[in-house]
């Protein structure tokens, strides 16, 4: 128990060492990674500032900006990957190691987190500073709890999607391409979530991005919670409960998925 | 008797989609991948599965390494079941796949093999002695700081092969490790294998190939599959051996032939099969023939087919005549 503990957390560190690796062996990746994410957020802010939009709006922006690069990241560097280990080869050497499919999980998510959060932090230091954003902490234990809560949520949605690309390939892909920019609309990313109506936004509520961009809004501006969805307290709540789902489906959709692709053929099944 | 790998009964089929059900001659909804397949393979042995191209051999491997279900049938690997306990399984062994790379294009040959090694719980110590051992032994040591993105097809198989070592399995599985590999670089990974095996009694290798000389030099025993049958196992001494009484002949013919049937049923040949050389434009033709008297009544066959002798030699029985023998085709033919 103890041995496959350790081997484990080797396995999650190992896995982890290519991303950060492959971060500073790029140097590329510094322009189009943190430079360029900048640009389309930019655009947003430049939008509510012509209509003259309350000025939380571009904190509003910023911060949908910031968290938009966890998002890319769970969907086509964690999701998505499981798309490109098989078709390189290294999935069937990932399924004949001793070690649990969630450590490589983590090992990407760990590892991209370092990726992730520099384009988020150049977003968010670069948005803020440029546009000068006004920010108004009122708790900042429980923004960074909220933070913390979506990043899991998160990843933990990834997990559950790598899981349909290590049996669908590049079917999965098209699905999640088709997510991609409707997660953008109703995740509130560059608008409160609030303008979308209950119904929407209640539905849109089960992708953890929603409630943890209403809740860090709410936490971080003054008028936060006039446009903010439903009751902070209340969205952490609901953030607990949607981490716990999405790790805990998560892994039995994995095991789930495993089978299903061993028994029909299909787990190292090339160019499908 | 401890077994590495035993099997009862193996069979697997693949259910085939609408498309390729149309594609079909017979419209089978399944294609057969094993059959039946029961082997048992002692431990500190190297067998071999020799076989043509779809014949079952990576099915097998695949089963056995816990990335396919059977369809029935029971498979144990160490004494475990490979459906109940696979990750007991995967304790035990490793897979090397030829033609495939491993790792990441951004990570140095060093880095790749570390990354591989953690995946077993190997301590960085041992694993950084082990890494250096490899590169040492299959002569990658001046590539140990490049990026394996820069490396050639054969060095990435090289690497691939350190890689499936580097966790020193108890059982390793070596599905076709020498595919398009160049001479020298192939001699280096069989040397390797043979050196890996002899160091410790307990390692066991499962070697799939269709090159009858590797399967000739590096098998303790190995078995004949086509079709997803085991059509026998023996040593490769013994398979030969069983064919010491049968004259075989192989004849090389200027042209290359079609429609060669008839020679199967002239009266004193047994087995009949042929490779085409398009490069030369020649045709092998290679007889099993019941004794040497036989050989006339060949020769004059292909006369009156039109054709022109090369050469004719008689050869001693080789593995690939012994498929031949038992197949009724060789292991290149394309039919």
């Amino acid at each position: 128990m103890r041995t496959d503990l350790k081997t484990n957390i080797k396995a999650i560190i190992a896995r982890a060492y290519v991303r950060i690796v492959a971060a500073n062996r790029e140097p590329s990746w510094w322009l189009t990674e943190t430079l360029l994410p900048i640009l389309s957020t930019a655009a947003y802010v430049y939008v509510y500032k012509a209509l003259e939009a309350p000025e939380e709006y571009t904190g509003f922006v910023i911060l949908g900006g910031t968290m938009s690069a966890y998002w890319i990241f769970v969907l086509w560097s964690m999701a998505a990957q499981f798309y490109w280990e098989k078709e390189i080869g290294n999935l069937d050497l990932y399924m004949i190691a001793p070690i649990s499919r969630m450590s490589i999980l983590l090992g990407m998510a760990s590892g991209g987190v370092f990726l992730a959060t520099t384009r988020a932090v150049c977003i968010f230091l670069a948005g803020s500073l440029i546009f000068k954003v006004d920010f108004s902490i009122i708790s900042f234990p429980k923004l960074f709890a909220v933070f913390i809560l979506t990043l899991v949520g998160l990843y933990g949605l990834g997990m559950l999607f790598s899981s349909l690309f290590m049996l669908y390939g590049r079917e999965a892909w098209h699905g999640v391409t088709l997510l991609q920019e409707p997660v953008h609309l109703l995740s509130g990313f560059f608008f409160p979530v609030k303008s979308l109506g209950f119904a929407v936004a209640f539905g849109a509520s089960l992708i953890p991005l929603t409630l943890g961009l209403d809740a860090m809004r709410q936490l971080a501006f003054k008028a936060g919670a006039e446009s903010g969805f439903i009751n902070v307290n209340l969205e952490i709540i609901a953030l607990v409960v949607l981490c716990i789902f999405f790790l805990v489906i998560s892994k039995y959709a994995w095991d789930f998925m495993e089978k299903l692709a061993k028994k029909e053929g299909r787990l190292t099944l090339r160019w499908q | 008797m401890n077994y590495a790998v035993e099997t009862f009964d193996l069979n697997r089929t693949f259910k085939l989609k609408k498309e390729k059900r149309k594609k079909n001659k017979n419209n089978e909804s399944k294609v057969i991948a094993l059959e039946n397949v029961n082997v048992k393979i002692h431990q500190g042995e190297l067998f071999g599965i020799l076989g043509p191209n779809g014949a079952g051999k990576t099915t097998l491997i695949k089963i056995l390494s816990t990335l396919l279900l059977p369809s029935s049938g029971t498979a144990l690997v160490d004494g475990i079941d490979v459906v109940k306990y696979p990750e007991e399984v995967r304790k035990r062994i490793n897979m090397v796949t030829g033609g495939e790379q491993c790792g990441y294009g951004i990570l140095n040959v060093t880095e790749t093999l570390w990354m591989f090694s953690q995946f077993y719980g190997i301590s960085n110590r041992k694993a950084k002695t082990r890494i250096e051992e490899l590169l040492k032994l299959l002569d990658m040591e001046k590539f140990a700081k490049t990026r394996i993105g820069k490396l050639s097809t054969g060095m990435k198989q090289k690497l691939n092969v350190m890689r499936g070592f580097v966790c020193d399995p108890k059982i390793m599985f070596l599905d076709e490790p020498t595919l398009g590999l160049d001479v020298q670089i192939s001699r280096d990974v069989r040397k390797y294998v043979k050196t890996w095996l002899k160091e410790d009694p307990e390692r066991t290798v499962l070697l799939t190939t269709h090159y009858m000389a590797e399967a000739d030099e590096l098998c303790d025993r190995l078995a004949v599959v086509d079709q997803g049958k085991v059509l026998v196992c023996d040593s490769p001494q013994n398979l030969k051996r069983s064919l010491t009484k049968d004259a075989i002949f192989h004849i090389e013919v200027n042209l290359i032939l079609n429609g060669m049937e008839k020679f199967a049923h002239i009266p004193g040949v047994k087995k009949f099969a042929y490779e085409h050389k398009n490069h030369l434009g020649r045709t092998l033709l290679k007889f099993i023939l019941e004794d040497e008297s036989a050989i006339s009544k060949v020769t004059e066959s292909i006369s009156d087919n039109g054709s022109k002798i090369v050469s004719l030699t008689k050869v001693e029985p080789s593995l690939e005549d012994v498929f031949v023998a038992l197949v009724g085709r060789g292991l290149k033919d394309e039919n």
